[in-house]
């Protein structure tokens, strides 16, 4: 089988994988790293729920080939609490009631991340927008926003 | 220290946010993986499969077809589940036939997800196609109401009524098909033990149904497996009955010795039940004051050929409003397709949509306000069971939505923008609030923590918070000390998570156990303490964690200590309540709505959506407010966004993608806001609470749609009502 050879840091670890072309950064993450906190919703850049964090930009990881990734800094749901405490935007998220079932919201937490890293939003419309890459089937978007709006704001 | 009615944070919080919720496809296991093969036609047979190119590829480490099915799945084997309907449930391998376009035709196990999807593209088949009927259209004339139940009666002389109304109308409302679409696609890990038992990870909602289908398919006992479900991502009725994956994974875990997983792709997710596409034709005769006099609905709705799948859809127009001259139909007509499934409120949110635009087309005839029209139709006991109404505050969720949306000035709150037309619209809703039996168990150990255990489901509705909500309250200690368990078979019966009874049902059967409990806890105090033996219980009371009686408190671990017990365990049944038999319970709401459709491009938004509902005593104002306004939203997408479309000439569904079947994105909502009246129950169920799951879905589809009319002067009746069908019509 060929393999490639690839670098990067996963949760702040080096990592150093031999790994097929065709491996995507989701299934490399599910079922290599047994990482499952990343979720596979549609496997087509459609639904949001594999959103995970390269080089603090928010990305669908189930789009991504892990050969494509050297010398990535990549952050999982698993990397963004630290040990003992949950952070602002997971604390945020339980305040404001900001899910249901709960199955995007690793992925919508790695987006309001990115937000907070990078993005400028003017309004109440370019927050809804920054956030509807990821689909919430159980409709929580209400409560999303709400704290979406406030990681935004305290950060 | 009162937890009922508390902003209670989800317990299960913590493990949502940081990625350690485990749903079935995240068990980590060393699984085999299982990737299924779909047929490409929808009627006709196999006549050649050719698995040799598959089976020789890496790591393929097994292939079923129906050329391999065991011999022991065939004779005298029971495919139902406990919500199949009747007919023949769907037999996956059974043998050569196609009975829809993405029937599992074959199942590639191999040792990584990727070898199993690639393996699965070298199998070959060729078909013998046959004719068929793939839509509700083609097939109409061919409709039966033999094949469906029969409704609920009728009631006077409606064709004499409508005759002699003074303003009718006749309409017909039709509704595409949904799919329920839950975030998590459905998935199946099954661990096989050296013992050859298995474990088996499922999305379902309730593990009692999947337990079932395994025993009457594979002749599994509870001794041999179990099955369980901690957390379920979404389901909406798509986990009701177990679905194909289930057997899948256990099929090729038994034959092949191994650990299996199964997921379902996005589009596989499109390849088994969904919300029919149904036809209403609404007959309805008012006098010129205003006052229904007649009043006639009846569905066509589409089933598969093999079960035939019914909904109670026209008994909602004979039960909303008052009216002594009713007439209803309900037929079903056979299309080549999978069987549909129940999806949030089945049937009340079909029925309740045609009802509610036809009042609203009616109440337009007549020149009366729509909310004005409600209320003089307003009953206030159940025309069609002739019963009293558990409860029923309707009246204040009209009030109340009125004042909070501003119903009657609402036509001064119009946008100004030229481009834009501004409407408003309105429609009541209602849900049935029921109680099942349901069973729990409780065990206290040694250090005062409770445990409590039921084979019920957590679909992202809160049910681990509210039932420990409910205990807490009832024992009268923090809910630190409450440990809620739920997803295995090896708990204590629950009826499945659904119907929205869960708090009914389960919760009912928690505040029972914990009543039981502080009578057992009593009586060891009593009898370990021989000056108050005979204390009577009414004058002990329960609080932080310890029993009172005059001023003296004793601890309930300080009570185990004395008794030398380590654990004291107390099991319940709980049955539905007298006023369940008595009485019809049902919730209710109002739903408002704001829409604007641009003049040039027909585009519709929904600014603004307001919902105030009556659903008993609400246990959990956080977690419920996010139910309803969940299924707003669902409204919403079904009003504006949702439609399965099939390819008639292939019986496919064409959009079976996020990207084409569209759902409600963050954007799409903008105002929106649900709150409760308050409704005093003391015969629904011990609680007084009924379910909110269902109930904000139910009419807001029709309050859209007559939004639309009021900022358009056109009526769509078709569900989705899309820009195209604004600038056609």
């Amino acid at each position: 089988m060929n393999t490639n050879l690839v670098h990067f840091t996963l949760n702040g670890e080096p990592v150093e994988v031999a790994i097929e072309p065709w491996t995507t950064l989701l299934d490399y993450l599910r079922y290599h790293q047994k990482l499952v906190g990343t979720k596979k919703g549609c496997d087509h850049g459609q639904c949001g729920a594999c959103t995970v964090l390269i080089d603090g930009n928010s990305v669908n990881s189930c789009l991504c080939l892990l050969v494509s990734l050297d010398g990535a800094e990549i952050t999982t749901i698993e990397g963004v609490a630290t040990a003992d405490n949950l952070s602002l935007e997971q604390q945020i998220f339980i305040e404001e009631d900001a899910y249901q079932c709960g199955f995007c919201t690793p992925g919508q937490i790695c987006s309001t991340i990115a937000m907070r890293n990078r993005a400028e939003i003017n309004s109440e419309e370019e927050l809804k927008d920054w956030m509807s890459g990821n689909l919430c089937r159980c409709a929580a978007y209400k409560n999303i926003t709400k704290a979406a709006r406030r990681i935004y704001e305290e950060s | 220290m009162l937890n009922i009615g508390n902003k209670q944070k989800r317990v299960d919080g913590p493990q949502k946010v940081t990625g350690k919720a485990t749903y079935a496809a995240d068990i980590t296991s060393q699984f085999y993986h299982a990737y299924v093969l779909q047929s490409t036609i929808a009627c006709g047979s196999i006549t050649a499969i050719d698995t040799s190119a598959a089976e020789a590829f890496e790591g393929v480490k097994g292939i079923f077809t129906h050329k391999n099915l065991p011999e022991r799945l065939k004779n005298k084997v029971d495919y139902t589940d406990p919500l199949s309907p009747p007919g023949k449930p769907f037999r996956p391998f059974y043998n050569d036939k196609i009975l829809y376009n993405g029937q599992p035709i074959a199942l590639v196990v191999a040792q990584t997800f990727e070898q199993a999807r690639y393996a699965s593209k070298l199998i070959k088949v060729t078909y013998e196609e046959k004719k068929f009927k793939g839509s509700l259209s083609e097939n109409l004339k061919n409709a039966s109401a033999d094949r469906a139940p029969e409704p609920a009666s009728n009631r006077g002389d409606f064709k004499k009524a409508f005759k002699n109304s003074d303003y009718t109308i006749i309409r017909e409302y039709r509704q595409s098909r949904n799919y329920h679409n839950p975030m998590e696609p459905h998935a199946t890990s099954v661990e096989y033990k050296s013992d050859g038992s298995l474990v088996v990870y499922d999305k379902i909602q309730g593990v009692a149904s999947s337990l079932k289908y395994l025993n009457g398919v594979f002749g599994l006992g509870a001794d041999t497996v179990q099955v369980k479900s901690d957390f379920v991502g979404g389901a909406f009725g798509s986990g009701l009955r177990p679905q194909y994956q289930l057997f899948m994974a256990t099929l090729a875990a038994l034959e092949l010795n191994h650990n299996v997983q199964m997921v379902m792709t996005r589009a596989q997710m499109f390849s088994f039940g969904y919300r029919p596409e149904v036809i209403h034709t609404m007959k309805l005769g008012c006098s010129n004051d205003g006052i229904l006099q007649a009043l006639s609905h009846k569905t066509v709705g589409e089933t598969s050929t093999f079960e035939d799948f019914n909904e109670t859809i026209v008994d909602w127009s004979g039960l909303l409003y008052k009216c002594e001259n009713v007439n209803l139909e309900y037929e079903l007509t056979p299309v080549q397709s999978y069987t549909p499934l129940d999806m949030r409120a089945p049937g009340g949110v079909s029925g309740v949509y045609a009802l509610e635009c036809a009042i609203d087309e009616l109440a337009h005839e007549a020149g009366i306000d729509p909310l004005e029209f409600r209320r003089k139709n307003y009953v206030d006991y159940d025309q069609n069971e002739d019963k009293p109404f558990t409860s029923k505050e309707l009246m204040a969720c009209y009030a109340r939505c009125e004042e909070v949306f501003g119903w009657k000035n609402r036509k001064d709150l119009s946008k100004t923008e030229p481009h834009l037309l501004t409407g408003y619209g309105m429609a009541t809703g209602s849900w049935e609030a029921l109680q099942q039996p349901a069973s729990v168990s409780l065990s206290m150990n040694e250090e005062g923590t409770f445990t409590i255990k039921c084979a019920t489901a957590d679909i992202g509705t809160g049910t681990y918070t509210v039932m420990s909500q409910i205990a807490a309250d009832k024992l009268g200690v923090s809910i630190e000390k409450i440990k809620f368990m739920l997803g295995d078979t090896a708990f204590p019966d629950s009826p499945i998570e659904g119907g929205s009874w869960t708090v009914s049902s389960v919760g009912s059967a928690v505040a029972s156990v914990c009543e039981k409990f502080k009578y057992r806890i009593a009586d060891v105090w009593k009898r370990n303490n021989p000056d108050y033996q005979a204390v009577a219980f009414g004058d002990i009371s329960f609080q932080k964690g310890k029993l009172e009686y005059r001023s003296k408190a004793f601890s309930f671990t300080e009570i185990m200590q004395q008794a030398s017990k380590e654990e004291l365990s107390i099991a319940h049944s709980e049955s539905p309540a007298e006023g369940q038999n008595t009485h019809s319970g049902y919730a209710h709401c109002c739903v408002m709505v704001e829409v604007t459709v641009d003049k040039d491009l027909g585009i519709i938004k929904v600014p603004r959506l307001v919902n105030v509902s009556a659903a008993g005593k609400i246990i959990n104002p956080k977690t419920a407010e996010n139910q309803l306004l969940g299924s707003m939203v669902w409204g919403l997408g079904m009003a504006l966004r949702e439609e399965g479309m099939v390819d008639t000439r292939y019986g496919r569904v064409m959009n079976a993608n996020f990207a084409e079947y569209h759902i409600a994105v963050n954007a799409d909502i903008h105002d929106i806001h649900t709150e409760f009246v308050e409704e005093k129950d003391d015969k629904v169920n011990p609680l007084g609470a009924k379910g909110v799951g269902e109930l904000g879905i139910v009419g807001l589809a029709a309050a859209i749609s007559n939004a639309i009319f009021d900022a358009t002067g056109k009526r769509l009746r078709k569900l989705p009502m899309l820009l195209d069908d604004v600038l056609e019509a």
